[in-house]
This record gives C-alpha cells, sequence and structure tokens, in this order.
C-alpha cells in the first residue's frame, strides 16, 4: 500500500508537469489565433490537471489506509497536501473564470511546493499522543485549503504584475519582480541539487560539541560549504569553506545553513543563465506572452481568492485549531509561535480586504499585497518550523 | 454647524450626503467617484461630518479605517517581534529570564528582554492594542452601518438621471421590452421593484450586513478574551499525583463539596522500533517514540461543605485521563499535562555490624513521609535524625533544594542493646560520613520508585462566549464574501431604456447576470466603463 501510495504521487507529479505544459502551449501572443487554439489547450491543460489531482488524492488516501491516519502529520505529509489544495483551489477558479494564464503560474507553483515537499523525510511515521485526535484531519485539511486557495491569489497576482508593471526601464517595481522570480528559482535549484546528490549517494558527517556539552552530529546531504563552529570532519570530501558563526547553536544550524547557502547561489546561478540567454529580465521575457490577458479579471481573480480563502483559513487555521488546543493542551490560545504566524497570516489579509473594500487598493497595489501574503504563509509553513520551533515541530 | 443640503428634488439631506437620499442625485464630488461613493450609499457619516469637539475627534479617529488598518499592522508587527525569541513561558521554569535571554541569545537577547518582548502578549501595551482595535471595530461599524442601513432600507426605484449615468456599468436608449427583462430577471432570483415604467432588481443585500455581523462577533470574542480575569470565570490550577496517592483538585472547593483524585496507575508506551507499520521511521530516530502518556484516575468527592476531612468522601467515577482525552466532571476538565517517571519514594538500609559485617536488621525509610524511628528488634533501633529530600553542600553545611526526593540524604542515630550512646552516621548516595569509633554502620539495600502524573485542572466560563463570538464572526464572514449585493436599475426615457448596474463586490459575476440577461431579451450589454479606461 504503501509503495502504491508514493507511485501515485510520482503520477500525479508528472501529470501536473504535463498539465503546465499543456497551459502553456495555450498562451499566444499573436491576437488573430488566439480564440480557438488557446481554448482548446487551455482545456486540455485543465482535464490533465484534474487527472493530476485525482491522482493525488489516490496517493493521499492510499497513505492513509497504509498509516492508519489521515496523512497530514510531518513537513512532507503536510507540504504535499497544501500543494495538492493549491491544485484543488486552481482548478475551481479556473472552473469560475477559465483563465489560461493562471495553469501557467499556479501549477508550477503547486508543483514547487509539491517537489519541495519530497525533499523532507517520507517515511510513514506514528502519531505521537498530542497528534492522536480527530481534530488533526479537520483542522490541517481546512487551514491547508484555505492556503492553498490564498496561494493561488498569489499566481494571479503575479500574472498581474508581470503583465501589468512597465518593463521600459529598470525601476523599484521591476527589480522587486525579479526578486520574486529569483526566489522561486532558489526552491527550483534547491530541489535540483538535492535530488542530484541524494541520486549520487552523497553523505558528509561532522561531530562537533553542542551546547550542553553532548557529542553531536552534523548529517550533510549536501556538499558542505558551512561546517558547524569548532567541528571536526568524520566523513567528507569537498569544503568546509568557512564555520557557521559561533551563536548558530542549534543542532542542525549549520546543516541549514549550508542547504540556504545553496539554494540561494543555484538559484543565482539558473537566473544569471536565463538573463544570459534570454538578454532581458525575465519579467519582460514573459510579459509579451501575456499580451493577451485582461488585467482587471487578473485583479478580479486575485481578490476573489482571498475572499474564499479568508473564511476557510479563518475557520482551518484558528477556530479549528483553538478548539483542538483546548482539548489536547487546554488552552485554546497560548501565543505558540505557529499559533502567532497564523494570526498574522490573519490580520494579514484583514488589512487587504480593508485596503481593497475600504481604500480603493486594486491592480497593483493589491498584487503586491497578495505576493507578501504568500510570503508570509511560506513563512509560516517552513520558517516556523525549521527556524522558530515551537510546540508545532512535529518534523 | 453646516447647512443642510438642499437637492433640486427638494429633499433636505443632513450635511456630508454625497448622493441625495431621495432621488440618487449624486452631489458634487460623487460623480467623479462613483465607486467609492456608492460604498456606503453616499450617506452622511457621523466622521465626515462633524469635528469640532473631543468626543468627534475622537469617534473620527476610531472611525477612520486608515487608523484600523494602522492597528493591525502594528498588532501584526508586535506579534512577529513576539516569536524572534521563545517567550518566557516557554523558557525553562528553573532559569532566571534576566541571565536566560543573554546567555541563550547573546547581547540581542539581553536588548529582548530589556525591551519587555519576552512578554510581549501579556504586556500592558499590547493589551492596549487590542482594546483600540475593538474600540475601532465598534467605531468604524456604527459610523458606517447605521446610515448605510437606513439608506438601503429606503431605497427609490427611480434614480436620478446622473445617478444611472456615472455607474460602473451603464448602458443608454437601449430598444427593449420591460417585461421580458423582469421575467429573466427574476429567473436570476432578482427582487423586483416597479414604479412608473422604471424597474430595480435587487439581489443579496443581506451580504452587506456581512461585515457588520463578523465585527460583532469579534467583538464579542475579545469581550469574552478579556473575562477570564474576572474572578470566578477561570480556573488553572496543576495537580501533581504519585500513584497509589489520593489529593484535592486544586480550584474545585465549593459549596457542596470538594473533588478528591486518587492516581491509581500512570502509563507510558512507546512505538515498538520493529513494528512493521512504522519501522523504517522508528528505525531512523535514535529516541523512542512515545505512544501514550495515561493517568488512570478515580474521581472522589465529599458531600458537604468541604472543610478537608470534613464529610464523606464518595466515589464520583474512574476513568483513563490521556493527551487529547481530558476527564470532565462538573464544569471542569482534568489533561494529561506532565509527568515524571521513577521518582524515588522510598529506600531500605540493613543495620551492620561492622566488625563482623553481620546484618542485625532492615529497615525502609518512606522519602515522602519519613517516620522518626525504626524498631529493629532484640533491642535494636534506628532514628531519623535529620532528613534531606533534595540534598547539596553549601558552604559545608548539608542543606535541602526543596522537597521532591530527588537526592535524599539522611542523619541516622543508631541504637543497640549493649550501648547507651546515640552512634550518627550521615548518609547520602555515594557518600556515607561515619563518627569515629562507630560500631555499626547503615547499609544501603535497595530503592522503591513511583511514577507521578501532573494534570492541569481547568474550568474556562468564558468558553460559551469566546465560541460564540467565533461562530457570529464565521457566519459574518461568510455572509459578506460568498454572497454580494447586486443591483440593477432600468428606468424609460424617450430615447429608450437607461440600464445601471452595481455591485459591491465580484464585477465579473454581475457582468455575467446581465450577459444573461441580454442572451435572453436581446438587449445590449451595458459597458465596463473601468475595463474601457484601462484597455
Amino acid at each position: 500500500m504503501a509503495q502504491l501510495s508514493s507511485t501515485l504521487l510520482y503520477a500525479a507529479f508528472i501529470t501536473y508537469l504535463i498539465g503546465t505544459l499543456f497551459f502553456a502551449m495555450s498562451l499566444s501572443d499573436k491576437k488573430e489565433k488566439v480564440a480557438s487554439y488557446s481554448k482548446r489547450w487551455g482545456r486540455i491543460g485543465y482535464i490533465t490537471s484534474i487527472v493530476g489531482f485525482a491522482l493525488q488524492l489516490g496517493y493521499f488516501f492510499t497513505r492513509w489506509a497504509a498509516s492508519g491516519h489521515a496523512p497530514v502529520s510531518n513537513l512532507f505529509e503536510f507540504t504535499t497536501f497544501f500543494g495538492m489544495m493549491m491544485v484543488f483551489a486552481f482548478i475551481i477558479l479556473y472552473g469560475i473564470y477559465k483563465t489560461n494564464a493562471l495553469g501557467v503560474f499556479a501549477m508550477p507553483i503547486a508543483l514547487l511546493v509539491i517537489a519541495y515537499a519530497g525533499m523532507f523525510p517520507k517515511d510513514i511515521s506514528p502519531l505521537i499522543p498530542a497528534l492522536k485526535s480527530d481534530w488533526l484531519k479537520i483542522h490541517v485539511t481546512t487551514a491547508a485549503l484555505g492556503e492553498g486557495i490564498l496561494a493561488i491569489s498569489f499566481a494571479a497576482g503575479l500574472i498581474y504584475l508581470i503583465g501589468t508593471v512597465k518593463q521600459e526601464k529598470s525601476t523599484r517595481e521591476t527589480k522587486w519582480l525579479e526578486g520574486v522570480l529569483y526566489c522561486l528559482l532558489c526552491v527550483l535549484g534547491f530541489i535540483i541539487l538535492s535530488v542530484t546528490f541524494k541520486s549520487a549517494g552523497y553523505e558528509a558527517v561532522y561531530s562537533f560539541t553542542g551546547k550542553n556539552g553532548n557529542e553531536l552530529e552534523a548529517v550533510y546531504q549536501l556538499p558542505v560549504i558551512s561546517a558547524p563552529a569548532d567541528s571536526a570532519e568524520v566523513q567528507g570530501g569537498f569544503g568546509p569553506l568557512f564555520e557557521a558563526p559561533a551563536w548558530m547553536k542549534g543542532e542542525n544550524a549549520a546543516v541549514k545553513l549550508n542547504t540556504m547557502i545553496w539554494s540561494l547561489l543555484s538559484g543565482g546561478i539558473l537566473y544569471g543563465l536565463l538573463r544570459l540567454i534570454l538578454r532581458k529580465r525575465l519579467a519582460a521575457a514573459i510579459q509579451p506572452k501575456l499580451r493577451n490577458i485582461n488585467p482587471e479579471l487578473l485583479d478580479e481573480i486575485s481578490y476573489r481568492s482571498v475572499a474564499i480563502g479568508f473564511p476557510v483559513f479563518t475557520l482551518g487555521a484558528l477556530i479549528f485549531a483553538m478548539i483542538w488546543a483546548h482539548e489536547a493542551w487546554n488552552r485554546y490560545w497560548g501565543w505558540d509561535p505557529k499559533e502567532v504566524w497564523a494570526l498574522i497570516t490573519f490580520l494579514f489579509y484583514a488589512a487587504y480586504l480593508h485596503l481593497r473594500l475600504s481604500r480603493g487598493w486594486h491592480g497593483t497595489k493589491s498584487a503586491w499585497l497578495c505576493v507578501l501574503g504568500f510570503v508570509i504563509i511560506m513563512f509560516n509553513l517552513i520558517a516556523v518550523n525549521l527556524v522558530v520551533a515551537g510546540l508545532h515541530s512535529y518534523a | 454647524m453646516e447647512k443642510t443640503i438642499i437637492c433640486e428634488c427638494g429633499h433636505h439631506n443632513p450635511p456630508g450626503t454625497l448622493i441625495c437620499q431621495s432621488c440618487g442625485k449624486p452631489f458634487a464630488d460623487a460623480k467623479e467617484n462613483m465607486e467609492a461613493s456608492m460604498r456606503y450609499e453616499g450617506t452622511a457619516r457621523r466622521s465626515q461630518t462633524y469635528n469640532r469637539t473631543a468626543v468627534d475627534k475622537i469617534w473620527n479617529f476610531f472611525s477612520s479605517v486608515k487608523v484600523g488598518i494602522w492597528i493591525i499592522v502594528v498588532i501584526l508587527v508586535a506579534a512577529a517581534i513576539g516569536t524572534i525569541f521563545p517567550q518566557e513561558m516557554y523558557i525553562p521554569q528553573n532559569v532566571d529570564p534576566a541571565s536566560h535571554y543573554e546567555s541563550e541569545y547573546g547581547n540581542l537577547g539581553k536588548i529582548y528582554f530589556l525591551l519587555g518582548f519576552h512578554n510581549l502578549y501579556g504586556s500592558w501595551w499590547f493589551i492596549v492594542l487590542l482594546g483600540m482595535l475593538a474600540l475601532s471595530i465598534i467605531v468604524a461599524s456604527i459610523d458606517r452601518g447605521v446610515p448605510l442601513y437606513k439608506s438601503l432600507k429606503r431605497q427609490k426605484v427611480i434614480r436620478h438621471d446622473q445617478f444611472l449615468k456615472h455607474q460602473r456599468l451603464f448602458a443608454q436608449d437601449v430598444k427593449g421590452d420591460l417585461g421580458t427583462m423582469k421575467i429573466a430577471l427574476k429567473e436570476q432570483n432578482y427582487k423586483i421593484r416597479e414604479e412608473n415604467g422604471s424597474l430595480f432588481a435587487e439581489k443579496g443585500r443581506f451580504s452587506r450586513w456581512g461585515p457588520y455581523v463578523n465585527h460583532v462577533g469579534l467583538v464579542i470574542f475579545l469581550a469574552g478574551a478579556m473575562l477570564r480575569f474576572f474572578p470566578g470565570m477561570y480556573v488553572e490550577e496543576v495537580l501533581w499525583l504519585r500513584e497509589g496517592d489520593t489529593a484535592a483538585i486544586p480550584g474545585t472547593l465549593s459549596e457542596d463539596g470538594q473533588y478528591y483524585l486518587k492516581n491509581e496507575k500512570f502509563i507510558l508506551e512507546f512505538y515498538d522500533k520493529n513494528d512493521e507499520q512504522f519501522k523504517d521511521a522508528l528505525q531512523n530516530t535514535s529516541n523512542p517514540v512515545p505512544k501514550n502518556f495515561q493517568t488512570n484516575a478515580v474521581l472522589y468527592k465529599s458531600d458537604s461543605n468541604g472543610t478537608i476531612g470534613a464529610g464523606e468522601i464518595k466515589k464520583v467515577k474512574e476513568g483513563k485521563i490521556q493527551v487529547n482525552k481530558p476527564l470532565k466532571f462538573d464544569s471542569f476538565s482534568l489533561y494529561q499535562t506532565d509527568f515524571k517517571m521513577d521518582e524515588l519514594n522510598a529506600m531500605s538500609f540493613s543495620l551492620v555490624e561492622k566488625e563482623s559485617q553481620k546484618k542485625v536488621g532492615a529497615f525502609e525509610v518512606d522519602l515522602i513521609n519519613p517516620k522518626k524511628k525504626y524498631d529493629l528488634g532484640n533491642g535494636y533501633s534506628v532514628n531519623l535524625g535529620k532528613y534531606y529530600p533534595n540534598y547539596f553542600l553549601e558552604d559545608g553545611e548539608p542543606k535541602t533544594k526543596n522537597n521532591v526526593p530527588d537526592n535524599p540524604a539522611f542523619v541516622f542515630e543508631m541504637i543497640s542493646p549493649e550501648s547507651t550512646k546515640k552512634e550518627k552516621a550521615f548518609v547520602a548516595i555515594k557518600n556515607n560520613i561515619e563518627m569515629e569509633g562507630n560500631r555499626y554502620k547503615v547499609e544501603f539495600a535497595g530503592i522503591k520508585t513511583k511514577n507521578l502524573t501532573a494534570l492541569t485542572v481547568r474550568k474556562d466560563h468564558t468558553l460559551p462566549i469566546v465560541s460564540l463570538g467565533g461562530i457570529i464572526f464565521m457566519i459574518g464572514v461568510v455572509q459578506g464574501l460568498y454572497w454580494n449585493h447586486r443591483r440593477i436599475w432600468i428606468k424609460e426615457k424617450e430615447g429608450g431604456l437607461w440600464i445601471a448596474a452595481h455591485t459591491n463586490k465580484n464585477w465579473f459575476g454581475i457582468k455575467k447576470d446581465l450577459q444573461k440577461l441580454s442572451d435572453k431579451t436581446g438587449i445590449v450589454m451595458p459597458e465596463d466603463r473601468t475595463a474601457a479606461k484601462t484597455a
């Protein structure tokens, strides 16, 4: 069952990838061809995405059967599920608005999220007592669905920005936009490197003394740029180029720093290569492909995603979370970092809705807010678990 | 005071009105900015009208959405700062916060502590911010909600030409039949009113109340959360209980008695490393993964006015308390919170004659409630002179840190039949000190341990209020965001029909409605003036 489950996940991943390509085919910068050509490829892309989603549902339920609990209990499972909810949200919103460009952006972002999930340990793990509750599936799935819908507002906002930001000369806006694309490339770079070195079986080990005086080992799956402070090489190869500063005391701090450096570097290399090939800013290179989009409509889609996603997110990430926290930890609110960041996400989108509805922030401003909102969601998903930690650090 | 605005239709509007509340004629600025003016139906809001007294100024400050957003943003940033380092409640209990933050996080940690960020969410200024948010929600809702309600209630079918002309969706001199349009709109669930050959179709008006409903919910929620500071609303106590012990449950004393709890057994289970289902994951971790924390407990209650010892104690029920499965009784819940395995409970010793190595007797010291005297028979006995449950040395003097027997030490006095003199010995783990010339010694023979469970006792009368607030909030948010208020005005003019449409959000949706109307009746589609502008 576990084997079948992971096969289905691979199949879903490949299907999404193909779906994305179909959507990419549907974009045309030529006015006259648009209608039927674009419609046909769009429909094929949409059907492919639905097939992929069905396959991933298959992964989800077979894994559930194999483990005996809803597979949303560690970082791999949750992040994969979040990607699946992004696809689900995309399927709904495409159903309403039939905008092919949305598929070209939302699907790759969901793909990146799912591929990124694959970098975490995939073993089926048992539930610790705190997680043994029906609220696990209720709270986590609803929260992920809310975040998935909100993520579509980011995709739509990004299309809006790439389509409308003036690219004649370099401005603050073009720089920020390139920054967003660079971040996406960093994730891609990290995934490519990890897969490469993992399949080559690379591993380096360093031993060092932890802050409680105990002997610890840092295990690297990527070549070592930053070793732990005052560490000795146990098993190595390349590097290290330098030692992490002594204040980075966490057990895996130096490994995480190393991963971070590699992500930024590989993102930089990918970005640099693309700039060399395209000879212009990435957004400027994509822009002509988006000539036929209707910015008004994308603005509407990004806002609609927030309007749909915000209540779902509130219900899942705050209300259900509070009910469960009350059952498990005997208080409905405890200012745990994950809770606080869910509240921050809520406050952020509340501010967005007020700015939009009462102060008329439409178009560019609204799109930038959607980008920022996605950054906050990803921060809560990744940084709070890996860096800040707290009660939610199960992975 | 400013003068009332008299419209050409003769209606007297209160100062600050943007759109005549009778005929719908937009005044000066409203025409240029119709979409913004429509937000509150062009009504006169108190905050836009008066700004003279201090009350006006405070009202205007808190009614501003801009101010509200700033309060949200400040709370957001403050909340984020609070997650940089762990809050005081999450650092180890036994350390001094002042030095902990500096030693763990360096100078930044020291600054964090000095600024009070280690207890950010309980600080006075954070509570004040939350209060300001609540005030802003209340004032802004009244300021807008009341005039909006009045205005929507007395909407007229026929609106002023200027009103129609400046709507975002508008078509002039359309050829079409009012009767078929009426049927087509009815099919789309519009409510229709007619007057003198003009038509007004409306749906989803209730979604306009969504924001006000959710704001009411939020205020109830915040009020409920603050209520816990009132005495009697909220109890939170921790009860540590050894296996086999019974104790009064703190915070549960009332006129009709006192609850007691017995810890029959504390159970800690781990997953088996060879478990078929999970072996891949389990064999990758160095520490065993816990499966269950459980206290088997029996609940008792004394039947009358509760002074401990008085009254008869009766069994109420027994049950398991697990993480995620609290034991509930009355308005209380008992939660499995913590545990301590294998705490020293008793130590057994032998009294030995040193020369012959012969055991002359054995005794056991209960480390929780030690006896003073131990009679070993045949004239031998041992007195417990001094007892240090958690012993340490300070300036050469033995002392105890607390009453928890983590490192017990004893001063024994040994009495034998052949001597009247008491021989003294100091006995601690791996550390025995004897007096010169002692004939006997106390030898360590064995230990007994017990497990402890920690249970949190909770009563929270604020929960129903907080839940109510949450439910109302959700209803309001869904009502406001999943529905929208769509209106279509059709007015008969000499050249044909004038059609204007407005929605408070989701223009895509209302355009689809109009497209359907156009498909059914053959009228031309009203033009979207915003889209025309940007294209």
